[in-house]
């Protein structure tokens, strides 16, 4: 009987400890307690008394099973998290405070800078907040609450299909589906953060406020970053809105003219802006060829993506590089797994194709921006990709290796950053030549009607599903693109989308500007077929991170599983460079902001604004603040005070101070005019482009 | 063999359990055997060891106290959260469809109803939030208020209220002498629709009127919040933060991109004297005004629709300034006077309150205006003859269904003299006029108290009156709306300085008068002229049926030390009369009684009056306040209260139907089950332009 006893206490004792089932090893156990056990049952009854003592508790049904145990632990926890929590709050605020560097603000307070000049904040893509003001039953109860942005994504994973039918645009018309209107979150907390605790303008509008700005002197100006910049005006009068406010903010501070503060996408819709505000009324805002020379003072655009971004080309292409670094949080290996079944991939593409706005960020200029087959204008680059984790570091590196490296670059594997998407690597790398010469115009669609799977491919529709097997293999047959025949192979690829964005954005290098088709609004967001308007006193500021490895063109593969409703294309993450070559998982890097290559973002400031030129009749002066990315030193500093990625810039102390002393008065020349780390000016001189 | 005994932590160190296995073979000497049997065990399998030391020693569990606590804890926090997962999993139409359960299918929202009969966003709306309801945000602050920049200071949470008190005190007031912000501090309105549409979480003000509005289409570029800092004196919002321009410059805006349609302005609470003020503003002449000309009011404006609009004030900012005790408006009733008043934590809050509410020139705009010809003398006011219906039962309580009973036994016996708003003694309230001695207070002394130096840092204007002061105040026993400012001048001169720069209470004799350019008669109705804007329409929404402040007893405080020497006598009560806990109630919407609210809409704009030249219509439309059916409502969808009647499916009704085109006459005209029509007619006020030369009017 005892031995049933101890059995059973054992049982337990397993239990609790390892909450696993007596097994094999506890009934061996068992069998040399038995023997134990009978030793002490014919010794003494002092046993016989801890038996019994023994039965006492046994009695009481408190048996220590998993559950208890696990009660236990969480209790335990909970209590101890509770006592933390509570001590927490009793500490004085102060105490608690990590000690925080000193911003620029307080610095320049101290220094006597005070509000001056009203800014005016311009968001860029994706880092804008949407909110729902009508929607499907599906969303019910999430009026006016945010679906883009500002608080967290909770939604996203609670509804994901419904969150993705909601953000999607009509496919043909690029504005809201029926039904469904989705509008951007006005004012400051549009996009002071875009996720709790990650900043975009935060800190920017926290360090202006210590030298006096306020809701009166500062403005954001939120726009439905999905639209098309001209369909902003249409549907929601985002422009004029923004031109009543500037207009306002001159009047009521004095008649002080507005510093302009875009930040990547945001860039180039305030290009669009300054030529919209000076059309007469149908097309244009009507403020007259004066306009900008009288409201506005300094326009600092904040990683600019003037010549667009190749990133936009892999999100449109096969949905793979993100366009700005951080939806890479939605990393591609947890879509890509089909274990959900949900194709996210594709109804991720599908949504993002909906977004004219995309279409405004690509590669801009053809080739003789971006490089031909043979040559490209970053040529010559180095990397250094020998500290694994490419976002960090390989800086520092790069800089001392670049004198020695520099010398001997000409090795094998230099980058044609001009192939902007090739398949396969010997087609990234080989000669031009040597390439077969497919003639990428006559893409000829074989018939949608001999599409088998048309049928069989269920509702995430792509414009691939339309697609031959034939053709698709005839686009990789193609073996290289370059930015110019890359815009026939999407409008290959995706005639529908790139029909309807194509009335909105124009990709190429006006020959003659005075051309009168020039006037038409699709040329206005494309600073290589716009003037920039008069006036002389304006200042144009490029300020980009440099320093970290950006995509600049990629190494694309047929997608193994050819079933339907998959997306046919995708990056060769196998491919690698040796060392010292760009090339990284299939994706080629230059130097940038991790997001737009040096060239998009500097090449107008440091050659084609130059001066008077073509593109800038007036003179408008043009100054480049680089900034070096430095990795934060410490898990204090978070995203860092002293970063040149994209977004993280925007809490780079050094820009901000440009900013604010920009703000409070200060010309280009007073902040040092040009700083330079990169090649951009080499780069540029190699661009042959008349001005 | 304790050791035996005792339950051992699971997450206890192995090394412990060797310790306690030691001790083990130290007293079961019987065991060795076994323990040898393990011993080789070890070395054939090491890995095993901890786990078969683990089981090896025959520990029985006994609970300690402290395992059970925390065994419970776990309980709680697993089913905790079981729930809340099964609540955040749970469809989001769930909690609808219970309340549908149990209630019977709910009425359609007015905007949904509307969207089926084909009404479609048409004119552009603008609200303009009242006094307390805007949400403020701190720009810049002292050292005490880090961290909270950008962050609400009023409206949200009010968490740092309780965290740091006297903090939020200090940002929270104005400077003293200027009205304006205090060195170091900067505290903003908060801009766009957020604004206004919660007070606090869960607690509405637009919320559901914005919510229908975009049913039938609204959106943001058609919806603007006019945001403004409500503590500041309306002059001074447009002085330091240019919001008067603002807001002539959003709704320009708003009639330029919307076809040229003529917005609809949808003031509430003291907003609605806000509102009046900008539209002369806005007309004036450009140094002190916005410089629009003379038409821009009919250019721009299709409708005024004044929600519980306090015109001609209400008698409750009276009792606020005076004694810090009835809250402006009913929203700030959450701070308890009662809770407040205890001196257990020595704050002596209800002073700091009073200081810092002193420091808002705004709550001057809400002083009863047009003195005795409105409000009444000693011995008559317009309200004469009330019945009071309530019997005893809670304020907000079912009287509607009696009150129609009730009302044509009205007590002759004693009425009420509603127009002493203040008195001394429930006596001297209820005493024929001829009975009462008064001495006039206005020349008297106000000596020095010896409290002065001792009242720490809590400094309102009654430590410089001195006992003497005190005693003069009591001694002229009963106060009408006239002899009101009066005493308010008397017990706070400072204030009242900085108060009669921007607001007046008078009733013009001739309006042509060149002093009425002034901007402080701006936001007085019976000191201006309406614009001459003859298509405009103005309604004037509000609740009635809650009872209403309207006059107070007051008694002397026991303790005049330190603290302040009024309060209200909450021992008075008199059923006949309306009077309960000290205050004279007539009807209302429980903060602004239904003369300052429908007066000027009966009577002093109705048709041509000098107030209104151009004979603008206007309209009355009241809604009757009935209490939520049951708890599930919340606050109501036929409230007729002070701020929950924003949630009052009637008047959003009207509301929309104004803001897709009906006119006034559409909507049905007045709708009114007061008795402000009767009250208005005892008002005697000349409405004729008084000219003589213009007699023909």
């Amino acid at each position: 009987m005892a031995s049933v006893l101890r059995f059973r206490k054992l049982c337990y004792v397993e239990s609790a400890v390892k909450c696993t089932s007596v097994g094999y090893e506890s009934f061996e156990i068992d069998e040399k307690l038995d023997e134990k056990e009978e030793d002490v049952l014919s010794a003494n009854h002092f046993a016989l008394e801890i038996n019994k003592k023994r039965k006492q508790p046994k009695r009481q049904p408190k048996e220590w099973r998993c559950l208890d145990s696990c009660c236990w632990i969480i209790g335990y926890l909970c209590t101890t998290w509770w006592l933390l929590l509570f001590c927490y709050h009793c500490l004085p605020v102060t105490l608690l405070r990590v000690p925080e560097l000193p911003g620029p603000g307080v610095r320049l307070k101290r220094e006597g800078l005070t509000a001056l000049h009203p800014v005016v904040l311009v968001p860029g893509i994706v880092t804008g907040g949407l909110e729902l003001w009508e929607g499907r039953p599906c969303a019910d109860g999430l009026f006016r609450k945010r679906l883009w942005g500002g608080g967290s994504f909770t939604q996203i994973f609670k509804r994901p299909l419904c969150l993705l039918e909601h953000l999607s645009l009509h496919y043909e018309t690029g504005l809201d589906p029926q039904g469904i209107r989705v509008r951007a979150v006005p004012g400051l907390v549009g996009a002071d953060y875009f996720a709790p605790g990650y900043f975009v303008w935060a800190v920017l509008i926290e360090n202006l406020a210590k030298i006096g700005y306020e809701g009166k002197n500062l403005h954001m100006a939120a726009y439905d970053w999905r639209l098309s910049f001209q369909n902003t005006e249409i549907r929601d009068h985002a422009l004029t809105r923004l031109k009543s406010k500037i207009e306002l903010m001159y009047i009521s501070n004095g008649y002080k003219k507005v510093v302009a503060v875009p930040h990547s996408m945001g860039v180039i819709y305030f290009l669009h802006f300054l030529k919209w505000v000076e059309t007469p009324p149908p097309m244009g805002g009507g403020g007259g060829p004066g306009w900008c020379a009288k409201h506005i003072k300094a326009v600092m655009n904040i990683g600019p993506a003037f010549l667009g971004v190749p990133k936009a080309v892999s999100n449109l292409f096969s949905a793979e590089g993100k366009d700005v670094s951080y939806i890479r949080a939605m990393a591609p290996g947890v879509f890509d797994s089909e274990i959900l079944g949900l194709q996210t991939f594709e109804r991720v593409m599908r949504m993002a194709r909906t977004w004219d706005s995309i279409v405004s960020l690509l590669p801009k200029g053809g080739e003789v921006i971006w490089g031909n087959m043979d040559r490209s204008p970053e040529e010559g680059h180095v990397c250094d990709f020998s500290k694994k984790s490419h976002s960090k570091t390989s800086l520092t590196t790069n800089n001392i290796n670049n004198s020695d490296v520099k010398r001997g670059f000409l090795v094998k594997d230099l980058a044609n950053y001009g192939r902007i998407i090739s398949f396969g690597k010997p087609a990234s790398v080989l000669h031009s030549s040597k390439l077969p010469t497919a003639d990428s115009k006559e893409f000829s669609r074989t018939s949608t009607s001999e599409n088998f799977n048309n049928f069989s491919c269920g509702e995430a529709w792509t414009e691939y599903d339309e697609m031959s097997r034939q053709s698709i293999q005839n686009v990789a047959a193609d073996k290289a693109y370059t930015t110019t025949t890359l815009l026939d192979l999407l409008r290959f690829v995706a005639p529908k989308m790139m029909r309807r964005a194509e009335a909105h954005f124009s990709h190429g290098i006006a020959e003659n500007l005075d051309d009168p088709k020039y006037n038409h609004y699709k040329y206005w967001s494309n600073p290589l077929e716009t003037k920039l308007s008069d006036a002389p006193d304006m200042e144009i500021y490029c300020m980009y991170g440099v320093g970290i490895p950006t995509e600049r063109s990629y190494v694309y593969k047929l997608s193994p599983n050819s079933r339907c409703k998959s997306i046919p294309y995708q990056i060769d993450n196998s491919v690698h460079g040796e060392d010292g070559s760009c090339l990284k998982g299939g994706v080629y890097f230059a130097d940038g902001d991790e997001s737009v290559p040096v060239l998009s973002a500097g090449f107008m400031c440091a050659k084609g604004w130059r001066g008077r030129t073509r593109f800038n009749p007036s003179g408008i002066a043009t100054y480049i603040r680089e900034y070096r990315h430095k990795p934060p030193t410490s898990l204090m500093e978070g995203r860092g005070i002293e970063s040149g990625s994209h977004v993280d810039i925007m809490g780079n102390f050094a820009l901000i101070e440009d900013i604010m002393r920009v703000a409070a008065g200060a010309t280009g020349d007073e902040i040092g005019g040009d700083q330079i780390h990169s090649d951009i000016i080499k780069m540029s001189e190699r661009i042959n482009l008349g001005l | 063999m304790s050791s035996l005994r005792r339950r051992k932590p699971i997450n206890e160190s192995s090394d412990s359990k060797h310790n306690e296995e030691e001790e083990d073979e130290d007293h079961d000497d019987v065991d060795a055997d076994g323990d040898d049997d393990v011993n080789g065990k070890n070395k054939k399998t090491p890995s095993k060891i901890k786990k078969k030391r683990g089981e090896k020693p025959p520990k029985q569990p006994k609970w300690s106290c402290m395992d059970t606590c925390c065994w419970f804890i776990g309980c709680i926090c697993i089913t905790w959260w079981l729930l809340l997962f099964l609540y955040n999993a749970m469809p989001a139409s769930f909690p609808q469809y219970v309340t549908e359960a149990i209630t019977g299918p709910l009425p359609d929202p007015p905007g949904v109803k509307l969207k089926k009969e084909g009404l479609e966003a048409k004119h552009p709306v603008v609200f303009v939030p009242g006094i307390v309801t805007g949400g403020l945000e701190l720009w810049e602050g002292r050292e005490c208020a880090e961290g909270l920049f950008r962050k609400r200071l009023w409206g949200g949470t009010f968490g740092e209220v309780y965290k740091r008190p006297l903090c939020w005190v200090e940002h929270m007031s104005l400077d003293n002498e200027t009205g304006l912000d205090p060195c170091g501090i900067r505290v903003r309105p908060v801009s766009g629709l957020v604004a206004a549409d919660y007070f606090a979480p869960g607690y509405f003000v637009w919320a559901v009127l914005i919510a229908n509005l975009a049913r039938i289409g609204y959106e943001d570029k058609t919806m603007y919040m006019a945001a403004y800092d409500w503590r500041l004196s309306f002059q001074n919002t447009e002085v330091r933060d240019q919001t008067l321009s603002r807001i002539k410059s959003n709704i320009e805006l708003l009639v330029a991109t919307n076809g040229g349609r003529k917005v609809v302005v949808i003031p509430h609470s003291m907003g609605v004297l806000y509102f009046l003020h900008f539209m002369k503003w806005v007309e004036a002449p450009a140094p002190m005004g916005g410089g629009g000309g003379p038409d821009w009011c009919s250019k721009h404006i299709k409708a005024v629709v004044n929600i519980g609009g306090p015109f001609l004030g209400v008698p409750k900012a009276i009792a606020g300034l005076f004694s810090a005790e009835a809250k402006d408006i009913a929203v700030a009733r959450a701070l308890a006077p009662g809770f407040l008043d205890n001196d257990i934590f020595q704050f002596q809050t209800l002073q700091h309150v009073m200081r810092m509410s002193r420091t808002w020139d705004s709550t001057m705009s809400m002083i009863p205006r047009g003195g005795n010809t409105i409000w009444g003398g000693l011995d008559w006011s317009p309200e004469e003859g009330n019945s009071c219906a309530k019997k005893g039962e809670k304020k907000n309580e079912t009287q509607i269904a009696d009150q129609a009973g009730s009302e044509n036994a009205v007590c002759k016996a004693k009425s009420a003299n509603y127009g002493r708003i203040i008195s001394f003694g429930k006596d001297v309230a209820e005493a024929p006029s001829s009975d009462i001695e008064r001495i006039d207070f206005r020349g008297a002394i106000k000596g020095h108290s010896a409290a002065n130096t001792t009242c720490r840092d809590v400094w309102t204007e009654y430590h410089d009156m001195g006992f003497a002061g005190i005693k003069a105040v009591a001694e002229y026993k009963t106060y009408t709306a006239d002899s009101l400012v009066d005493l308010l001048h008397f017990v706070a001169p400072k204030m009242m300085a900085r108060g009669t720069a921007h607001f007046s209470y008078g009733v013009a004799d001739n309006l042509d008068d060149p002093q009425y350019k002034h901007y402080k008669y701006w936001s007085n109705p019976l000191e201006t002229r309406l614009p001459n804007a003859p298509d405009m329409e103005i309604y004037s929404l509000y609740g009635v049926g809650l009872p209403t402040e309207r006059a107070y007893v007051y008694k002397l405080s026991p303790h005049a030390e330190c603290s302040i020497p009024f309060k209200i006598d909450t021992s008075a009560d008199d059923e006949d009369t309306c009077l309960r806990d000290g205050v004279y109630s007539v009807d209302g919407d429980e903060t602004v009684p239904v003369l300052s609210a429908g007066f000027m809409c009966a009577k002093g704009w109705r048709g041509k009056t000098r107030f209104n030249p151009s004979g603008i219509r206007t309209y009355i439309r009241e809604y009757n306040h009935l209490p939520p059916a049951n708890l599930l409502e919340g606050r109501g969808t036929l409230s007729g209260a002070h701020v929950d009647i924003m949630g009052n499916f009637a008047l959003i009704e009207d509301v929309i139907r104004i803001a897709a085109g009906a006119s006034g006459e559409e909507l049905g005209g007045d709708q009114v089950y007061s008795k402000i029509f009767n009250w208005s007619e005892k008002i005697n006020l000349r409405l004729d332009e008084e000219i003589p030369v213009h007699s023909s009017r």
